[in-house]
């Protein structure tokens, strides 16, 4: 079989010194986006588990493997759970959720405990969508946009030319400053003529390696005009998989003049976090 | 909060904001709309407050560009109908 340089990896992660049965709240953020689904086990506050996977054909089923698997090796069982909050594009579509909240408040609030309450901008670059968000110092959100229509400047824009050019899709970020000179972003940002521009590059003798930094830099450029829109106050943040691709943030801070804040939890569960401290929030309401 | 509602994409800007903080959800917009974009919903954005705030439906965030096309006809000066009667100048288009 042909690799597939587009694959990112599965994984999942569980606390080795929190033991869930002191707890009094245990909550779960599931977000099943458009491209990958995190699930997020919180027991009172604290990040307790969490998984993420590819989110296939079938959103509910997405849903539930992602709870069983940060479930995996707990001794945890769904019954154990308080409260269940849903999120993403495909939140409709988690069966055991107790409620749906949109992703754009989720988000918020995950940076929020991810980066510190000094987090006032946020980009979140997912799969299949990208979205500019401020907010207050509780993490609440005081100003959005959302760009779900075309899939320029998401994560599946970085899979098609990851696998264009035969890059692993980790090391597209690193590869993509090993050029003599930064190369003039490629015209379009759509991916499909961005991809038909790259082949041409690629005729002409360009290595993949400026290939790969021409689509950074054009897609960082998309992103900072949804920026201007919203205006950005720092401290910056860019959460979701392109959160990971050092080609985009670092090419999106010099381009905004902002540096984005680094932080030791996975990027990619922001918006799966929020959701399980804002379960943790409601299921304490629901008791008092 | 400002809500944007709508998308940017080759042939320019298409944004419907809605200032919450200045929307007291009286729902005159709703009839002025004569595509019926607009609905009055549980703030969505703020799960742990009970307000209510006027929203762009889901089927039409992805054309508003279309849907709002009917009320552009007059000229650049104009005045879409869902702004002029909004009393708290809650609502804004980026056209």
């Amino acid at each position: 079989m042909a690799k597939e340089f587009w694959r990112w990896k599965e994984y999942n992660w569980k606390s080795e010194t929190i033991d869930w049965k002191d707890g009094n709240t245990v909550s779960c953020g599931i977000d099943v986006g458009s491209v990958s689904s995190q699930a997020v086990i919180l027991v009172d506050g604290e990040l307790y588990a969490y998984s993420s996977m590819r989110t296939g054909s079938d959103s509910p089923m997405s849903a539930t493997n992602a709870m069983n698997w940060a479930l995996e090796d707990t001794g945890m069982t769904q019954d154990n759970v308080h409260y269940v909050v849903g999120t993403g594009y495909g939140r409709v579509n988690v069966p055991f959720a107790n409620k749906t909240i949109t992703e754009i408040a989720c988000h918020a609030r995950g940076a929020n405990l991810m980066y510190g309450n000094t987090v006032r901008t946020i980009l979140d670059m997912g799969g299949q969508d990208c979205k500019a968000i401020r907010c207050d110092e509780k993490g609440k959100v005081t100003n959005f946009l959302m760009n779900d229509k075309c899939a320029a400047g998401t994560g599946r824009g970085m899979e098609v030319f990851a696998d264009l050019l035969s890059i692993p899709i980790e090391d597209v970020g690193e590869l993509s400053f090993q050029v003599d000179e930064e190369p003039p972003p490629v015209s379009s940002t759509c991916v499909v003529f961005a991809k038909t521009e790259a082949t041409g590059l690629l005729r002409e003798g360009w290595p993949k390696n400026k290939v790969i930094a021409a689509y950074c830099s054009a897609m960082s450029h998309r992103v900072v005009t949804l920026l201007q829109r919203i205006g950005v106050e720092s401290d910056f943040v860019i959460t979701g998989g392109i959160g990971k691709n050092v080609g985009i943030v670092r090419r999106l801070s010099q381009e905004l003049g902002f540096e984005t804040l680094k932080t030791n939890y996975d990027s990619q569960i922001a918006g799966a976090l929020g959701a399980a401290l804002f379960g943790r929030a409601l299921a304490e309401k629901a008791r008092n | 909060m400002i809500a944007n509602f709508g998308y940017k994409d080759g042939s320019g800007d298409f944004y419907i904001s809605i200032d919450t903080d200045k929307c007291n959800g009286c729902g005159d917009c709703i009839p002025a709309c004569p595509v019926g974009l607009l609905q009055i919903r549980e703030n969505e954005y703020d799960p742990m407050a009970d307000d209510n705030m006027v929203v762009v439906l889901e089927e039409h965030r992805k054309k508003i560009k279309y849907s709002c096309a009917p009320c552009k006809n007059e000229g650049k000066d104009s005045i879409l109908p869902c702004v002029k009667v909004c009393l708290p100048n809650a609502i804004t288009h980026s056209w």
